[in-house]
């Protein structure tokens, strides 16, 4: 038996709270995993010139399994933002040179050479292809 | 009258020499104590230029989208 179902009030109701996760849900997405934060602060990781996270130290269990699971995500978006006509490690270097970039001081980057450089109030050492 | 002073205590040849080589050993020591730029270890991307600054806004873009994870 197939029940005809009425936009009752209560579903609308559902529909608006439907929406509403959708609008709240990336709002959360925006924010950094305090332990990433943290991680981050205490120069623990640091941005590599590929476009994705490295350890600067060896790391716990948990900031391993924090970094691995970011970089995963990073490479989801390299991947499905590389515009037509480049590749997935192009727009993940061009990202990671914008990356670099906004380290803030205190932040651990690699530099072209591979050392691990503390961000300071100075600009940061990058690839000379960087924009 | 007054620029003919002023030539009158120009340094000589000899003087300017001396302050040129001077501000060119000074250059080079500069130089040696600050090099600009690290050894390069290129990274294995063959990217062109002009990717680079096309590639550059979307970037941007896609690090304020997901900003929970950059």
């Amino acid at each position: 038996m197939v029940k005809q179902w009425k936009p009752a009030g209560w579903a609308m109701a559902a529909i608006a709270a439907t929406a509403a996760v959708g609008l709240i849900v990336p709002s959360a997405m925006a924010q950094r995993d305090p332990a990433y934060e943290a991680a981050r602060s205490a120069g623990q990781i640091g941005e590599e010139p590929t476009g994705y996270l490295g350890f600067v130290s060896t790391p716990t269990p948990a900031v391993r399994q924090l970094v691995t699971d970011i970089n995963i995500k990073r490479k989801a978006a390299y991947t499905s933002g590389a515009p037509q006509g480049s590749t997935v490690e192009q727009f993940a270097f061009v990202t990671g040179c914008n990356l670099i970039a906004k380290t803030k001081p205190g932040e651990k980057y690699k530099a072209p050479d591979g050392r691990w450089l503390t961000r300071d109030a100075s600009p940061p050492v990058r690839d000379t292809r960087c924009p | 009258m007054k620029s003919r002073t002023k030539e009158a205590r120009r340094p000589g040849i000899g003087d300017r020499c001396m302050i040129m080589a001077g501000a060119a050993m000074l250059g080079g020591c500069v130089q040696i104590a600050t090099p600009d730029k690290p050894i390069e270890i290129n990274l294995n991307i063959n990217i062109k230029q002009e990717i680079v600054y096309k590639l550059d806004g979307d970037a941007k873009k896609l690090i304020e989208q997901n900003s929970g994870i950059f």
